[in-house]
C-alpha cells in the first residue's frame, strides 16, 4: 500500500496521461458510450488505481485466507485443498423420476445432492389437494410422505452424500421426513451432511412462498437451530438467501445487503431464544446469486464475508472462529438465460460459474441451457455439470486463493459494496427491523424499482441482451420437451391414498393433536413434527395443522 | 376522450414468481391503461369473477411453474361459460415451445416467452381492446 | 377510433334488458352497465334512468382516511363479517389515475382475495381519471347500479388524498374515517375539516401498539352531529380485532339515519347536489358544441374578453340563452295545435 509521498507522485503521473495519451487516445477513438454501469446499473470508470484504495489500510481490508476478515477466502487453501461441491439442483415428477436423475448427476461426477420440490409441496400441499391441480412435479419433485422421501433416496447412501433441499415454509416437516428416512436406512443423525434452505425472511421479500405469518415462521427457524444444534450437529440448518432476491430484480448491492440483514435477524432471533451464538452460528451458511458482471458478482461474495466476519465477531461477540464464516453455495442466474439462441445460455452460465469460483464459493450448481422452457433434460443438465469440471480441471483458476484479490477494480468494487450493505443496515434499522421493514413493503419496492428499472434499460437498449434486443436471428429454438407423465401422477396419487388406508388410525390422531398443541405453546416443534412423520401424517396434514393454529400471511402490495 | 383500456394481470396456481407480472403492470399503466392486479394465488375462478366484476379488455396470465397447460384454457373454458368468452387471454412465464400451439388451439390468442419487449406487450392488449 | 367491441355490442333497445339482468343480480350486467356510465357512453343517460328508480335499498358506507392506514384490509374484514350475517356486500374501490400517463394499478381487489368467488359479493376497482379529489366521477353511478342489483350495503373506499372526504361524506349514508397511531414522538395531525365529516372514526392497525393517545385526542375533539356522537372505534384489521364492534356501530348508525328521518334529509341533499352537478355539466357540454348556444357563449366570451361586458352578466345572458333555446326545443317538439284551438 504506497504512502502518502508515493501517492502524490502516482496523482501526477496519473493526470499527465490523463493530459496526454488519454486525451490522444480519446481524440482519435472516442468512448463507445458515455457511461459503463454494471449489470446493477453501477457506474464503472475507465480506470482503477491504488489512488482508489487510499483509504483503508491493507491488513483491515484483506487479510489472508482462513483468517479474520477473511475477504479472500474462509479456508487458507480454498480450492488446492478441496474443490467447491459441484451440487446440480434437480427434481421433477416423482419421487421415483427424480431419483434416477440424482443417480445420473452423480454418476456423472456431481459431490453433492440438491433436491427440487414441486409447486405442492414448496406450500405444503399434497398431490391430491384442491391447491395442487395441474401443479405435480412440474417445478420439481413431489414429497407428500416419507414414503416419498424413501423412494426419492432409495440407493442413495445419506451418510455419505450431503444433500441440501431447497424448501422454505414446510422446511421444518420435510427435515423431519428426510431425519426419519436416515433413521429407517440405519443411519445415526450425528452422521448427516446437508442443508434445508429454511429462510423465511426472504420469502416474505422476494419469492413468496411462504406459508404463515413472519412470528410463527421465525418460531420454526430456530426450533431448527436449536434441534439441529442438539441432535444433526453436521446440518446446515438454514441456507440465508440472496439468490431470490437478486432474481427477484435487486441489484448486487440489494442482494447482498439484504441477505446479510436477515441473516443477521436470523442471529437476533436464536440469541433471544436463549442460546449462545456460538451454539448455533457455524451452522448458518449463505445461497448468493451469481450473475453476469463478473467483477460486481466477486467484489460482492468477498465483501459478504467481511461484513458478516466483523458483525458476528464485534457485533454479536462470537467466540468460535468458525461462528465468523460465511460459507456458501451458489448458483448461476437463471434469470439472466434467454429463450432465444438457448445455446448461448451455455456461455452465460460459465462466465457466472467462473465468478462464483474467483469469488470462493464452498458449492455451486450450474444452471442448464434450456431453463428459459423448463426442467432441464439429461443433456442439458450434463453440461452444466461439464462446465463446472472444466473450470475446476482445465481453467487454472482453482490453483491458487484469490487469484484477483489486490486488482485496484476488485477492491475498489469490494469496499463500495461494503458501504452499500452498511447504508441499507441503517436504513432497516429506522424503519424498525426487518420484520416491520417486510410489512412495511420496503425491500418488496426496493427490488421491484430495480426491476422495472432493469427492464427499461433494456427496453431502451441501453442495455443489451446478446439474442434479445440485439443479435436476433429468426429461428425456431431446438428444445428436447422433458414432460412429467399422467402416470407418474396416477401413482402419487395412488399411494397417498394407500398411506391413509394403511396407517394406525388412532397413533396418527395423538400425533397430530400434540403437534398442534406444540404449536400452540412453546416448546420445540420439531420432535413433534417428527413424530407426526413416523406415524404417517402427510406433508399436507401437517402443514394444515400449522395453518389453523398460525393463521396465513397477507403480503403489502407494491409495485 | 379515448376510452381507458382495462387489462387484468393475474397469476393463476402456486407460482409466486411476480417480477414479470409486476413490470408488465407497471408498463400497461405508463402506457394509459387501468390494471388490476390480482395478486398470487389465484385460481381460475378467482381470475374469471375477477374480470366479469371489472369488466376489462383482456387478461394477461403469468406462470413459470409449468403448470400453465391445466391453467390457462381453464380460464379460457370457465370465460365462455360465463358468457365472457370476449375477454381476450393472453399468457406467459417459462412455456416450452411445444406447448404454444396448444395454448393458441385453447383459446390463448397469445404467448409471450421471456425477452418479450414490454412494447409488444403493450401494443397487443391496445389492439386486444379495439377488439383486433 | 372503433368502438372498443367489449362494450354493448347489441341494439339499444336490450339496455332494458341489462337492467333486468341487473335486477336479477346478473354480475356481468352490472359490469358492463357500470363501464357504460364511467365511459359516458351515450346511452349513459338512459340506463342511468332505468336504474334509479330501483335505487335506494343499500346502505352506503364511505370510507376516507390517508394512504397506507389500511382501508383495503378493514373492508376486506368487514365484507366477510356482513356476509356470515347474510348480507349481500358491494365495493366500489377508487384508486388515483396518474397525471403523466393517464394509467392506473387498481390495487385494492387483491385486498380481497378471499372473497373473490363469493357470490353475495361484487367489487368494483375504479381510477380517478382526472378528477380532483379522491373519488372517480362514475363513483357514485356505480353504487347505483350495484344498490339496483339488490345489495344491502355497498363499502366505497376513497384514496385518501384531496377533498375526498368532503365528497364522500355528501354522498354517502355513513362516512368512515380511518387513521392509525403514529409510531414515536411525532405529534398527530389530521387534515383539517376531518374532525367535523365523520359518522364513525377508526383507529386501525392498533396491532402496532400506540393508540392510546389518538383515541383519547379523538374521543375529545369529534363533535355530536344531529343526535349522533361518532363513536372511535380500535380496530386490528391484520388479527381481525374489533370488527364486529364496528360492524354493530354501522349498523346502528343506519337505524339512527332512519329512525330521525335524516336519511331522507341526506337523499334529498344527495339529489339536489346531483341535479346541479348534471345541469353544470349539460350546461357545460352544451356551450362546448357547435350550437346556438356555444356561438352565443363564443361572443359573450369575447365581449368579457374585450372589457366590454362582465363575467357575471355574461352569465346570467348565457342562461337566458340556455333557457330560451331550451324552450324552442320544447316548442319544437310539441305537436301542432289545430288552427283555432284554444291553449288551456
Amino acid at each position: 500500500m504506497a504512502e502518502a509521498e508515493d501517492l502524490k507522485e502516482l496523482e501526477r503521473r496519473h493526470r499527465r496521461w490523463e493530459s496526454t495519451a488519454l486525451r490522444e487516445s480519446l481524440d482519435a477513438v472516442p468512448e463507445r458510450r458515455e457511461e459503463f454501469v454494471t449489470t446493477s446499473s453501477r457506474p464503472v470508470a475507465r480506470l482503477y488505481t491504488p489512488l482508489d484504495l487510499a483509504r483503508t489500510p491493507d491488513a483491515e481490508r484483506l487479510g489472508n485466507p482462513g483468517e479474520f476478515p477473511f475477504t479472500r477466502g474462509i479456508h487458507p487453501t480454498m480450492y488446492r485443498g478441496r474443490l467447491w461441491t459441484m451440487r446440480m439442483f434437480a427434481g421433477y415428477g416423482s419421487a421415483e423420476d427424480t431419483s434416477r436423475r440424482f443417480k445420473y448427476l452423480i454418476e456423472h461426477g456431481e459431490t453433492g445432492l440438491s433436491v427440487a420440490f414441486d409447486m405442492p409441496t414448496l406450500y405444503g400441499y399434497d398431490t391430491d389437494e384442491s391447491e395442487a391441480k395441474g401443479e405435480f412435479g412440474t417445478c420439481g419433485v413431489a414429497v407428500s410422505s416419507l414414503e416419498d422421501m424413501k423412494a426419492l433416496f432409495a440407493g442413495i447412501d445419506v451418510g455419505s452424500i450431503s444433500t441440501s433441499m431447497t424448501i422454505n415454509g414446510p422446511a421444518a416437516a420435510v427435515w423431519a421426513m428426510y431425519l426419519a428416512m436416515a433413521e429407517a436406512k440405519g443411519v445415526p443423525w450425528t452422521k448427516l451432511r446437508g442443508t434445508i434452505q429454511n429462510d423465511i425472511l426472504k420469502e416474505y421479500q422476494a419469492q413468496k412462498e411462504w406459508l404463515f405469518p413472519p412470528e410463527p415462521s421465525m418460531r420454526l427457524v430456530v426450533d431448527t437451530f436449536e434441534f439441529g444444534s442438539k441432535h444433526v450437529p453436521q446440518w446446515n440448518t438454514i441456507s440465508i438467501s440472496g439468490y431470490h432476491i437478486r432474481e427477484a430484480g435487486a441489484t448486487a448491492g440489494q442482494e447482498l445487503a439484504f441477505t446479510l440483514a436477515n441473516g443477521l435477524e436470523y442471529v437476533r432471533w436464536g440469541v433471544d431464544r436463549g442460546m449462545r451464538v456460538d451454539e448455533f452460528a457455524s451452522r448458518l451458511s449463505f445461497f448468493f446469486n451469481a450473475h453476469n458482471d463478473l467483477f460486481e458478482e466477486i467484489a460482492k461474495y468477498r465483501a459478504a464475508r467481511r461484513i458478516w466476519a466483523r458483525e458476528m465477531r464485534d457485533t454479536f461477540g462470537a467466540k468460535n472462529p468458525r461462528s465468523w464464516l460465511l460459507r456458501f453455495h451458489a448458483q448461476t442466474a437463471g434469470v439472466s438465460l434467454t429463450a432465444q439462441q438457448p445455446e448461448v445460455n451455455i456461455v452465460r452460465t460459465t462466465i457466472q460459474a467462473l465468478a462464483a469460483v474467483l469469488g470462493g464459493t464452498q458449492s455451486l450448481h450450474t444452471n442448464a441451457y434450456d431453463e428459459a422452457y423448463q426442467v432441464p433434460n439429461e443433456k442439458a443438465a450434463r453440461i452444466a455439470l461439464r462446465t463446472q469440471q472444466i473450470l475446476a480441471h482445465e481453467s487454472g483458476v482453482a490453483n491458487t486463493v484469490d487469484p484477483l484479490g489486490g486488482s485496484y477494480y476488485l477492491e475498489w468494487l469490494t469496499d463500495r459494496l461494503e458501504e452499500e450493505s452498511y447504508a441499507y443496515f441503517d436504513r432497516i434499522q429506522e424503519l424498525g427491523g426487518v420484520i416491520p421493514a417486510i410489512r412495511k413493503g420496503f425491500f418488496q419496492q426496493e427490488i421491484a424499482n430495480s426491476a422495472y428499472r432493469y427492464q427499461r434499460e433494456v427496453e431502451d437498449r441501453e442495455r443489451i441482451i446478446v439474442g434479445v434486443n440485439d443479435f436476433v436471428v429468426d429461428e425456431e429454438p431446438e428444445v428436447e420437451p422433458l414432460r412429467v407423465t399422467e402416470a407418474s401422477l396416477r401413482a402419487q396419487v395412488e399411494r397417498l391414498r394407500r398411506i391413509r388406508k394403511d396407517r394406525d388410525r388412532r397413533k396418527w390422531e395423538r400425533a397430530l393433536d400434540r403437534l398442534r398443541n406444540a404449536c400452540e405453546g412453546d416448546e420445540n416443534t420439531m420432535p413433534h413434527i417428527l413424530d407426526a412423520v413416523r406415524a404417517s401424517a402427510t406433508l399436507g396434514e401437517i402443514s394444515g395443522v400449522m395453518r389453523e393454529v398460525f393463521g396465513a400471511w397477507e403480503e403489502p402490495l407494491l409495485y | 376522450m379515448a376510452k381507458k383500456i382495462r387489462v387484468l394481470i393475474a397469476k393463476p396456481g402456486l407460482d409466486g414468481h411476480d417480477r414479470g407480472a409486476k413490470v408488465i403492470a407497471r408498463a400497461l399503466r405508463d402506457a394509459g391503461m387501468e390494471v388490476i392486479y390480482t395478486g398470487l394465488r389465484q385460481t381460475p375462478e378467482d381470475i374469471v369473477e375477477a374480470a366479469i366484476q371489472e369488466d376489462v379488455d383482456a387478461i394477461g396470465l403469468s406462470c413459470l411453474s409449468g403448470a400453465h397447460m391445466t391453467l390457462f384454457p381453464e380460464v379460457v373454458k370457465l370465460l365462455k361459460r360465463r358468457k365472457s368468452g370476449d375477454i381476450v387471454v393472453a399468457g406467459g412465464g417459462i412455456i416450452p415451445e411445444d406447448d404454444v400451439p396448444k395454448l393458441k388451439k385453447a383459446g390463448i390468442k397469445e404467448v409471450f416467452g421471456p425477452g418479450t419487449p414490454l412494447a409488444h406487450i403493450v401494443d397487443f392488449f391496445r389492439k386486444a381492446a379495439k377488439g383486433g | 377510433m372503433a368502438r372498443p367491441v367489449r362494450r354493448l355490442r347489441r341494439p339499444r333497445e336490450s339496455l332494458r334488458e341489462y337492467v333486468d339482468d341487473l335486477r336479477h343480480g346478473d354480475k356481468r350486467a352490472a359490469a358492463k352497465l357500470i363501464s357504460l356510465i364511467e365511459d359516458d357512453e351515450p346511452e349513459a343517460a338512459e340506463a342511468v334512468g332505468l336504474i334509479h328508480p330501483h335505487t335506494g335499498r343499500a346502505h352506503v358506507v364511505g370510507f376516507t382516511g390517508p394512504p397506507g392506514v389500511g382501508k383495503s384490509s378493514l373492508i376486506n374484514r368487514l365484507v366477510r363479517a356482513f356476509r356470515t350475517r347474510g348480507k349481500r356486500v358491494g365495493v366500489v374501490a377508487v384508486d388515483p389515475t396518474s397525471p403523466f400517463t393517464g394509467g392506473a394499478v387498481l390495487g385494492d381487489r387483491i385486498r380481497m382475495a378471499e372473497t373473490g368467488t363469493d357470490p353475495g359479493v361484487f367489487i368494483r376497482s375504479m381510477a380517478t381519471r382526472g378528477h380532483a379529489g379522491g373519488l372517480a366521477l362514475a363513483t357514485f353511478d356505480a353504487v347505483r347500479v350495484l344498490d339496483a342489483m339488490g345489495l344491502d350495503i355497498i363499502f366505497v373506499e376513497t384514496v385518501g388524498a384531496g377533498q375526498s372526504e368532503v365528497e364522500i361524506a355528501t354522498r354517502a349514508h355513513t362516512t368512515v374515517v380511518v387513521e392509525m397511531p403514529m409510531t414515536g414522538d411525532v405529534v398527530q395531525t389530521m387534515k383539517a375539516g376531518i374532525l367535523e365529516i365523520g359518522d364513525v372514526y377508526v383507529v386501525n392497525k392498533v396491532d402496532l401498539g400506540n393508540a392510546d393517545t389518538l383515541v383519547a385526542n379523538l374521543k375529545f375533539q369529534v363533535l355530536a352531529r344531529d343526535g349522533w356522537t361518532p363513536p372511535v372505534v380500535r380496530t386490528s384489521a391484520l388479527e381481525e380485532r374489533g370488527i364486529a364492534d364496528l360492524v354493530s356501530v354501522l349498523e346502528k348508525h343506519r337505524s339512527h339515519l332512519k329512525s330521525t328521518g335524516q336519511l331522507r334529509r341526506k337523499e334529498e341533499a344527495r339529489a339536489r347536489q346531483e341535479i346541479l352537478e348534471n345541469a353544470r355539466r349539460l350546461l357545460a357540454d352544451r356551450v362546448r358544441s357547435l350550437s346556438p348556444l356555444g356561438k352565443s357563449f363564443e361572443a359573450l366570451a369575447a365581449e368579457v374578453a374585450a372589457r366590454r361586458l362582465d363575467p357575471h352578466t355574461a352569465a346570467s345572458r348565457l342562461l337566458k340563452h340556455a333557457g330560451r333555446s331550451a324552450i324552442r326545443g320544447a316548442v319544437r317538439r310539441r305537436p301542432r295545435r289545430a288552427r283555432g284551438a284554444r291553449a288551456s
